[in-house]
């Protein structure tokens, strides 16, 4: 059997699986799970090119999500004037201010000409006096928009712009974190960058959830504008209607069926063009040098490639297309909530896809994101069935019986924890393989 | 002078107390990770997870032990069901072991490849915590719940603020020196301990030595486990048991062993105290301290509080960061038992 | 038959023999040395005759037992001691503890064993209780070698114990070398610095690309013309 037919006959049995859903489920959910599936795929692209490349594990996954649902909040909310009235000058010098003193601790620490432990006193010195400041610029003005209507807004608000501006904007977000943890963790001994990485992940979510005059904190903001019609909207067009009473199915359901078919289109396109930039990347001269980097680097290093600054463009890159599909999702979502990332969730379950669908290769990724998104939602009713059918010989009301079922749902944590080593073990390329060029 | 002693007291109170037992709990943290390491140089992002089934296991038997009528006095029970945790901790890693880590060893897997089989572990582990126990917060400790009283302390010296201790502080505290001294004694004086510090050394001259790098591997699995077990039920005790919470503990556990210089077991217990003591102090609101110290009746406008108490994290991460910079390989370098 | 003894050796790491029909012997009490120009297979030889590299033909026989795939640990346990070149001590452990894990396989009283090697080697004794890492390198091989001499050993393999000291410590590790045979402990041992170590040598090996080039007594290996010119610099 040739590569390209047992390629397709895997993504044939996934679009199989999930038909199936949409007949004996319904196809909402088929279609639900085709929109995350689509989204899935991006995030595993972006972690790809991270480790199938260049051999970098990155633990932040996660926070660079976030950090795209940050931008969708950031691009598309209208505006607070009232908030920036009360203090969105104040704020955001502030925010400059620091990010001044960090810059100029930084360049104390490089360009002063002092031992290192005095240039060291001196950075830290500078970037203290420079938090101290910050606070001092920043907390009246941090009061003053978290007090503007609290239970509605409570926060800067964003630039109003339509939302599909955010998907890039997430990327861009995104890339200037990974640039931050990049610089400071690349070049060290390969677990650094994957600790750093998980840090930097925690802590955005942190700011996320506690910063309110930023995106509300714990409180969302919810109602973000789409990039495609109501389901309202379309109830009232008449082709709409008409179309329902023809192929006879329920108003409402048809309306969400269409929004979901017009997401499920736009990711399309986004994998389809990340895909077709990966792949071109990948054949380009630099994507060879980067497998070169990545099987031998000492032997890449010796040939006068900079290693570490490769490294660098490849996390920043990677990183941009986790973004990405951050953005995407909250701009699915319709709503941005902060307390959802859990890097189980989104970080060690993106890896779980990478693995999986075969690192190094990119339509391996994009299959890998699929099938495990795909069975992370069914592994819930399945586990669910599994435990009832395991216990259906217990008494009804045993109390033993009625814990198991309530906490089957995590039994997906064990399935897919099993998944990753099962093919790590035997079938460590995964289900398609890097092909060696 | 009075009030320079009551502004201690409430440094005692509010920072040096807490942070003592909170660095325990890290450092005996870091130790595993450390441990694991040194011997089979990868980093074990399943230790949290590892912690967090010890804890449950002790909680588990807590109430096993409640339900029969057993408990210590004034001491939580949960010290009693510490050796049983402890056991099936073992157990569980040495399981791990056999069925997962053992055959990368004889393939000489790349320490990422480890990396990300630790990650399926984390992920097996952390299902079936939550599978057996559920995702809700338990709370496993009883007995007494302090050993000085707030109110005790100030009649005791008769000053206006209060310092109190609470029995799992205590017993964490108490706990801790005793089990790193253990832990000391055996890396330093029997033969099966430098084995393992030879091992970690230099593999090639242990195994021309004659040891046996199986067996290092295996006493490596019963210690981390160990310890996992006894930090994850002394943090459990302290501030009640979280599943989720432990996933958490694995950014200020690695900081705490990267600033002392992984490897090293006295780098791992020095980080730990760094990162509680930080944070403790960062995020501690200096306003009190400050009026106390101050002449006259004068009392700072703002809290004092140099970061809010919700970045935590945050602090254990620009200790990491800031290591990272200055100098990689912690403060002990490390690699070395 | 030899104490100690390759025949006829055949191997190397990868595809290519290094080794091609290498043959070494040594018997109790001697000191034998291996010399030859870099690449010669030396090291290689040595490492063949401990086990640490699998042979493609040939055997290696030790008291009359054939060794050839006993693992290097099994070979520790029969009395072979190996110094290897780099990495030969246990850097963050004391000198005493480098000594007592030389013993680790013995379960009887080594403390014997480690006041011998002190004697031996009296400037480890006063730094016993500091670690190896911190010694300067010619002690650094003292505590290598006092370490292979823990599990007294019939016979002693040092690969290149010289490399990268002083020549006056170069001296005085082969006097301490010379010491260590006087007590019927055989040695082998790989040098870089060839005349030095044939003077002291009972017999000596000449390899070539893997293969025994010459062989004689040290003295004789001194005078010939053709070692001297080719090998010794004249």
């Amino acid at each position: 059997m040739t590569e390209r037919w047992r390629n397709s006959l895997l993504f044939a049995g996934m679009a199989a699986l999930l038909v199936a859903v949409g007949v004996f489920q319904s196809s909402n959910l088929a279609l639900a799970i085709l929109n995350l599936c689509l989204i899935s795929a991006i995030m595993t692209l972006g972690v790809n090119i991270q480790w199938g490349y260049a051999g970098l594990f990155n633990a932040g996954v996660m926070g660079f999500t976030a950090l795209g649902g940050l931008a969708a909040v950031i691009i598309s909310v209208p505006p607070v004037t009232e908030a920036w009235t009360a203090g969105g000058v104040r704020a955001v010098s502030g925010l400059c201010l620091g990010v001044l003193a960090i810059a100029l601790g930084i360049l104390t620490w490089k360009k002063l000409a002092l031992n290192k432990t005095a240039r060291g006193w001196a950075s830290a010195l500078i970037v203290v006096i420079g938090v101290v400041v910050m606070r001092w610029v920043i907390d009246p003005a941090v009061e003053a928009i978290e007090a503007v209507e609290p239970a509605k807004t409570g926060f800067l608000g964003g630039f109003g712009l339509p939302i599909m501006f955010a998907w890039m904007a997430g990327g861009a977000l995104a890339a200037l974190a990974a640039w931050a943890i990049g610089k400071i963790s690349l070049g060290l001994r390969s677990d650094y960058l994957a600790i750093a990485t998980l840090g930097i992940s925690e802590i955005i979510i942190y700011i996320l959830k506690n910063e309110d005059w930023l995106a509300r904190g714990v409180k969302n903001v919810n109602g973000l504008s789409r990039p495609v019609p109501y389901e309202i909207e379309l109830q009232s067009t008449l082709w709409v209607q008409s179309l329902a009473s023809r192929i006879d199915i329920n108003l409402i359901e048809l309306s969400s069926i269409i929004v979901k078919l017009c997401y499920a289109g736009l990711f399309v396109v986004v994998l389809a063009l990340i895909y077709w930039l990966s792949e071109r990347a990948l054949r380009s001269p630099w994507g060879r040098m980067m497998r070169a980097i990545r099987d031998n680097e000492i032997a890449a290093g010796a040939m006068g490639k900079n290693v570490t600054s490769r490294h660098l463009q490849v996390f920043i890159l990677g990183s941009a297309v986790i973004g990405i599909a951050g953005a995407m999702l909250t701009t699915l979502d319709g709503i941005f909530t902060p307390s959802t990332y859990q890097p189980l969730r989104f970080t060690f379950l993106v890896w779980v896809m990478v693995i999986v669908g075969g690192s190094g290769n990119n339509l391996g990724s994009i299959l890998g994101g699929f099938v495990i998104w795909f069975f992370w939602i069914e592994a819930e009713p399945l586990g669910l069935g599994l435990i009832s059918f395991l216990t259906s010989s217990m008494a009804e009301d045993s109390p033993i019986r009625i814990h198991l079922l309530q906490n089957a749902a995590y039994t997906r944590y064990i399935t897919m924890g099993a998944v990753l080593l099962l093919v790590l073990r035997f079938s460590p390329r995964g289900l398609i393989p890097e092909r060696n060029r | 002078m009075i009030d320079i002693l009551n502004a201690l007291a409430l440094l005692a109170n509010f920072v040096i107390v807490p942070a003592l037992a909170y660095g325990s709990q890290l450092a005996l943290g870091a130790l595993g990770v450390t441990m694991i390491y040194a011997v089979l140089r990868f980093s074990n992002f399943a230790h949290g997870e590892t912690m967090s089934f010890g804890a449950m296991i002790s909680v588990l038997a807590t109430w096993g032990l409640q339900e029969a009528g057993i408990t210590i006095g004034s001491l939580p029970t949960a010290l009693l069901a510490l050796p049983i945790s402890i056991i099936a901790t073992v157990c569980v890693c040495l399981l791990f072991d056999r069925l997962v880590y053992r055959y990368y060893r004889t393939q000489k897997a790349a320490p990422v490849t480890y990396l990300i089989i630790s990650v399926g572990v984390l992920f097996v582990l952390s299902g079936v915590i939550r599978f057996i126990i559920g995702p809700k917060d338990q709370i496993f400790a009883d007995g007494q719940r302090f050993i000085l009283k707030a109110r005790a302390f100030k009649e005791m010296t008769g000053l206006d603020q209060g310092l109190a201790i609470k029995t799992t502080q205590g017993v964490t505290v108490v706990t801790a020196v005793v089990i790193v001294a253990l832990l000391f004694w055996f890396l330093n004086r029997t033969r099966t301990g430098k084995s393992m510090r030879a091992y970690s050394d230099n593999e090639e001259l242990a195994l021309l030595s004659g040891i046996n790098p199986a067996r290092v591997v295996m006493i490596t699995w019963i210690i981390t486990g160990a310890l996992a077990a006894i930090a994850g039920t002394l943090y459990g005790l302290d501030k009640g048991y979280k599943p989720f919470t432990y996933l958490g503990l694995v950014l200020p556990i690695f900081s705490a062993a990267i600033v002392g210089g992984v490897g090293n077991p006295v780098g791992a217990i020095f980080g730990g105290f760094v990162i509680a003591f930080s944070e403790m102090l960062l995020t501690f609101a200096y306003k009190r301290v400050i009026a106390y110290l101050t002449p006259g009746d004068w009392v700072p406008d703002g809290l004092m509080q140099l970061l809010a108490t919700d970045y935590k994290l945050a602090v254990s991460f620009v200790i990491l960061v800031i290591v990272l910079l200055i100098k990689p390989t912690g403060m002990f370098s490390g690699k070395t038992l | 038959m030899s104490l100690l003894e390759g025949q006829a050796m055949f191997g190397g790491y990868g595809a290519a023999d290094i080794l091609q029909d290498c043959t070494i012997a040594i018997d109790k009490g001697e000191v034998v040395v291996v010399v030859g120009p870099n690449g010669a297979g030396k090291s290689t030889a040595m490492k063949a005759l401990f086990g640490m590299l699998n042979l493609r033909k040939g055997s290696v026989f030790f008291n009359g037992e054939e060794i050839t795939s006993m693992l290097p640990q099994e070979r520790v346990r029969l009395g072979m001691g190996f110094v290897p070149q780099n990495s030969n001590v246990f850097t963050s452990m004391t000198v005493e503890e480098n000594l007592e894990m030389g013993a680790f396989i013995r379960r009887d009283d080594y403390s014997e064993s480690i006041a011998q090697v002190f004697r031996l080697f009296p400037a480890l004794e006063e730094k016993r209780s500091q670690p190896a890492g911190e010694l300067s390198g010619g002690q650094r091989q003292q505590v290598a070698v006092g370490r292979a001499l823990m599990t007294n050993p019939d016979v002693l393999m040092l690969d290149e114990p010289t490399a990268g000291v002083s020549p006056i410590v170069m001296d005085e590790l082969f006097d301490r070398i010379l010491e260590v045979a006087k007590t019927g402990i055989a040695v082998i041992m790989v040098e870089q610095n060839a005349r030095q170590a044939l003077e002291i040598a009972d017999r000596g090996y000449v390899l070539v690309q893997g293969q025994n080039r010459y062989s004689d007594t040290g003295a004789a290996l001194l005078a010939d013309q053709n070692v001297r010119k080719a090998f010794l610099g004249g």
